[in-house]
């Protein structure tokens, strides 16, 4: 009979503990007793104290991630709730708010129209990345497809350490190095949307530029050989089938930088010189939505309608965020539809 | 390039060489030449950038590293009408505040990174957590400082404190960390976490012996450079860890005096935040050379965390390969 | 030299086995026998008559299966790879699982000791018996019957530990806690795997420094630490060259001489022919025909097997 057959091996093995006993041994033991008939044992296949075990890890692990959806909750709620306050409690009209032009929470009359800092953010997304976006895509095309000893010694090092570059240090070189020089080139004081584009620009470039070169990279290697097989050049290559191959990719890059521009607060409040007006060209102080709230909610008592005004920018900025996440994602799942990888 | 020229070469051999040459071709020319100005002039641009980049950040390090360098500087106490006034409390508080934000958020996201990749990888849990992390990823920190201010400060009654600042830089500092780690995780190889398996351990065996331990050296990368971030953050700071910073007595052990260097809830402000409130105010009298050597402390931990991350990464690499 | 000499009279002992007509009557270092011929249908095509005869086995007297299935279906979310597979597996026996890439025999193998369980979308159906003892039904531990039910990879895949370690890992994890008692295991086992020779004075030696062979049979030193009476082999010799192949197939046979019951996935023919004593021939997600070995490759029965043994599909 099989079973028994495994007791002369089972013998020979040192002695273990009851847990651990192989079933080698019980099915021998079991044969002797019983027919063979009867199920085995059925504390044979039971592991209490691991399965013990999984459930605590499972729970100990499932609260971790239970903080951190309920964080999210909690922070997505509370931007909400506060700036919904702003509409549903205080009463002003959301309609107003987004294309007023008079920010005056402390006025006789409170106005609170935020289209000069919803200007002024977009002004200073959209200028930084147009500044960003060439040299991006240019730097790394050198990095990746021209001089990848370059690019993998020296420029990806450098882009690292860029982008670990606090914000309020490139808020301290607008203050030194670019507000002189605007103010030089246009004989005004400097501040404004430019001098915000121009140092957000540097924060943008090396987020654009790492994920471009991590997309270029991902082209598959036989593009460029099918392109050079044809007999076309290098830069013909790179124009005709890599980049073209690598265009969501770069969008998606675009995208994370213009995320990352409007949503930096300290060092464009630093210098984009923190006047609530419409802005009416690229020098002359300005606001964006980030500024008006590191300026402002130090001043306001919570609860307040002006306060409440405050996180209504705040869900604008919240929302627009998720705006950003959306056609992130939107890029990535047109890509995969079509070529069916993402 | 390398083609045409061995292109020329068989079309030189005589008796193969077609009748026109093909050099010859005015559109190949053209390519030549756009080839030559097109790649040339990334080059130049990439070049460009990286030295414009590199003297911007290094005149900065330069500027403030007479003041970086004199320990009086480093130690002393900060002033607000007086010239030289020091960032002893501030570059305290930016290491503290660092620990303690990573005392929270490393087994928060360790835990929720063995979750997300061992326990439920697919399913609703999972793509609700994923989306979650991903929207906390982009929202801007200033508006996650405003969520600590309401949460913490207020709602908790913490005050602008340690604590208060650590956990909205936990809020900042988790998305990152969690992806770091769960990346880390995914890249040991299945075979491993299958074979614990199928030795009858549980995936929280097979998790805390097998593949932590090798996912520990890209784990440290990680959290160190995720440190450097947290370190240089301040728009989540302001209105929580709050912008002044008392003078701290290193010989008080008493927990709740705000003298008290370990009180975590004292208000605390950092070198980032220092930076940033010194220049909004504008009254130091020495505040360009006090910014430039508190910029310069800054960048110079950066550096010190970027180089660690990438050693402690590589020695840890290496002691286990050859163990 | 000395590796191919003993496998050549292991063939030639397989040979004669497998003329003697009767596969199920070997006696390995002649110490056991069956005392019954096990009701392995020598031709299962999952018919009702051979399900009912080793499910039962009452009209056969007492014989119980180590393992069995019955009905086994695996489906990846919509997608059936496998569908309905009846097989028994016996003490002392080596099974060859074989049939083309994608057939489903790995997962057939990976459902046995519930691995499918930890791939994420994927569901086991059907009926699979330990000893008897129904395990599909979420009714046992997957921790306690993975202790009795070894298993070995295709790609050898020794912890980052030295080579003591690996082997101790898992006992120590299940309470075995004396430094005397895991000694002996570790040496025991390794010596199932025909490796204590070679390693045994650099047990503290990093186990990935060992060459992909010996890695492998560390693999199956590390599975027999346990002392399980079933271990399960997917391809085990797919990533090696073939002289440790033939040792790796070595310690198979020698695995199966001490009782222990032997379920070996293979590509192989050659392989399966040198070392097994029963196959099972998948083919496209279905168990199509079961023989004893030496009967399979000789006559196959069904146009399948045929076309794949003789090289037409796959």
């Amino acid at each position: 009979m099989a079973p028994e057959t495994s007791g002369a091996a089972a013998a020979e093995f040192p002695v273990l503990p009851v847990g651990l006993t192989g079933a080698a041994d019980r099915t021998a033991e079991r044969a002797a007793a019983a027919p063979a008939e009867t199920p085995l044992d059925p504390a044979v296949l039971s592991a209490p104290e691991k399965r013990r075990l999984e459930r605590r890890g499972k729970l100990l692990t499932g609260a971790c991630v239970f903080v951190v959806m309920g964080a999210v909750a909690a922070l997505i709620v509370s931007v909400a709730w506060q700036g919904l306050a702003a509409f549903l409690a205080d009463g002003v009209d959301p309609v107003a708010f987004l294309t007023g032009a008079v920010w005056a929470p402390h006025a006789g009359e409170a106005a609170y129209g935020a289209a000069p800092m919803i200007l002024g953010s977009l002004a200073v997304t959209a200028l930084s990345c147009a500044f960003a976006l060439p040299v991006s895509v240019a730097c790394a095309i050198y990095a990746v497809e021209v001089s990848p000893s370059f690019g993998s010694r020296v420029f990806r090092p450098v882009m690292e350490l860029l982008a670990g570059v606090p914000s309020v240090v490139f808020g301290l070189l607008g203050l030194t190095v670019v507000i002189p020089l605007v103010a030089d080139a246009t004989g005004t004081t400097g501040y404004g949307i430019l001098a915000g584009a121009v140092v957000l620009a540097f924060m943008v470039f090396p987020t654009i530029t790492s994920l471009t070169m991590d997309t270029l990279k991902a082209v598959p290697q036989s593009y460029r050989e099918a392109a050079l097989g044809l007999g076309l050049t290098r830069w013909q290559a790179i124009c005709g089938a890599v980049l073209p191959a690598a265009l969501p990719g770069i969008l998606t890059a675009l995208v994370m930088g213009m995320a990352r521009a409007f949503g930096e607060s300290l060092a464009v409040q630093m210098v984009v010189g923190n006047a609530a007006a419409v802005p009416s060209g690229l020098v002359g102080p300005a606001a964006t939505l980030t500024s008006v709230l590191t300026m402002g909610m130090a001043n306001e008592a919570p609860g307040t309608p002006a306060a409440h005004a405050l996180w209504a920018l705040a869900l604008v900025l919240l929302v627009m965020s998720l705006v950003f996440v959306g056609i992130v994602h939107w890029i990535g799942k047109r890509a995969e539809d079509r070529h069916g990888t993402a | 390039m390398a083609l045409l020229e061995e292109f020329n070469k068989v079309a030189a051999v005589p008796g193969v060489a077609p009748e026109a040459p093909l050099l010859a071709d005015k559109g190949i020319a053209r390519a030549r030449l756009a080839n030559v100005v097109g790649t040339r002039a990334m080059g130049v641009v990439c070049v460009t950038a990286t030295a414009v980049i590199a003297l911007l950040v290094g005149a900065l390090v330069v500027q403030g590293s007479e003041k970086a360098l004199d320990w009086g500087f480093l130690t002393g106490a900060p002033q607000q009408f007086l010239e030289g006034g020091g960032i002893g409390p501030e570059l305290f508080n930016s290491f503290y505040l660092l620990v303690i934000t990573m005392l929270i958020s490393v087994p928060l996201a360790l835990g929720a990174a063995v979750f997300l990749t061992q326990y439920a990888p697919q399913g609703r849990v999972a793509s609700a957590a994923k989306t979650a992390i991903e929207t906390l990823s982009s929202l801007p920190s200033v508006v996650v400082g405003l969520f600590g201010m309401t949460v913490f400060v207020i709602g908790a009654g913490w005050g602008f404190s340690i604590l208060s600042g650590a956990c909205a830089l936990t809020l900042f500092n988790l998305p990152i960390l969690v992806r770091t780690i769960q990346q880390a995780l995914e890249s040991v190889p299945r075979s491993q976490r299958d074979a614990a398996l199928a030795l009858g351990l549980t995936r929280w065996e097979a998790t805390w012996r097998v593949l932590l331990p090798s996912a520990t050296p890209a784990i440290v990368t990680g959290v160190i450079l995720s440190a450097g971030r947290v370190f240089g953050e301040a728009a989540a700071l302001i209105y929580t860890a709050g912008q002044t910073a008392p003078v701290l007595d290193f010989s008080c052990l008493d927990l709740s005096s705000p003298t008290c260097p370990w009180n975590v809830f004292r208000p605390a402000e950092t070198l980032a935040v220092h930076i940033w409130k010194i220049n909004s105010e504008g009254v130091v009298p020495d505040l360009a050379a006090v910014s430039a050597g508190t910029a310069a402390v800054l960048l110079a931990s950066l550096l010190v965390f970027n180089l660690l991350a990438r050693f402690a990464g590589k020695l840890l690499e290496k002691r286990m390969t050859s163990s | 030299m000395n590796v191919m000499n003993r496998n050549r009279r292991q063939l030639t002992v397989l040979d004669l086995l497998g003329r003697s007509g009767d596969t199920r009557t070997r006696t390995p270092r002649g110490a056991r026998t069956h005392e019954s011929k096990p009701d392995v249908q020598d031709r299962t095509n999952g018919s009702d008559r051979s399900v009912q005869a080793w499910t039962n086995g009452s009209d056969r007297s007492v014989h119980v299966h180590t393992l069995a299935t019955k009905d086994v279906s695996v489906l990846y979310g919509d997608h059936r790879a496998l569908q309905g597979a009846s097989l028994a597996f016996d003490a002392g026996t080596v099974t060859a699982l074989i049939g083309p890439s994608g057939c489903g025999k790995s997962t057939y193998l990976r459902s046995l000791n519930l691995m499918n369980r930890e791939v994420p979308g994927c569901t086991v159906e059907g009926s699979i018996l330990y000893h008897g003892q129904e395990v599909n039904d979420g009714s046992v531990d997957s921790f306690a019957l993975r202790r009795h039910v070894g298993m070995v990879f295709q790609q050898p895949n020794p912890f980052r530990m030295s080579i003591y370690d690996n082997v101790a890992f898992a006992p120590k994890r299940h309470g075995v806690k004396g430094k005397q008692d895991l000694d002996e295991l570790v040496e025991k086992s390794l010596r199932d795997a025909a490796l204590w020779d070679e390693v045994k004075d650099k047990l503290a030696t990093s186990a990935l420094a060992l060459s992909g062979g010996q890695q492998q049979r560390l693999c199956i030193a590390r599975a027999m630490a346990l002392r399980p009476d079933v271990l399960l082999m997917d391809e085990p010799c797919s990533a090696l060259d073939p002289i440790a192949t033939l040792a790796i197939e070595d310690t198979v046979r020698s695995l199966a001489a001490q009782g222990i019951c032997v379920a070996m996935v293979t590509h192989n023919m050659q392989q399966a022919a040198r070392v097994s004593d029963k196959c099972a021939f998948f083919y496209l997600g279905e168990l199509v025909e079961t023989a004893p070995t030496q009967g399979f490759f000789d006559n196959p029965r069904d146009p399948r097997t045929q076309d794949y043994l003789s090289g037409r599909v796959g």
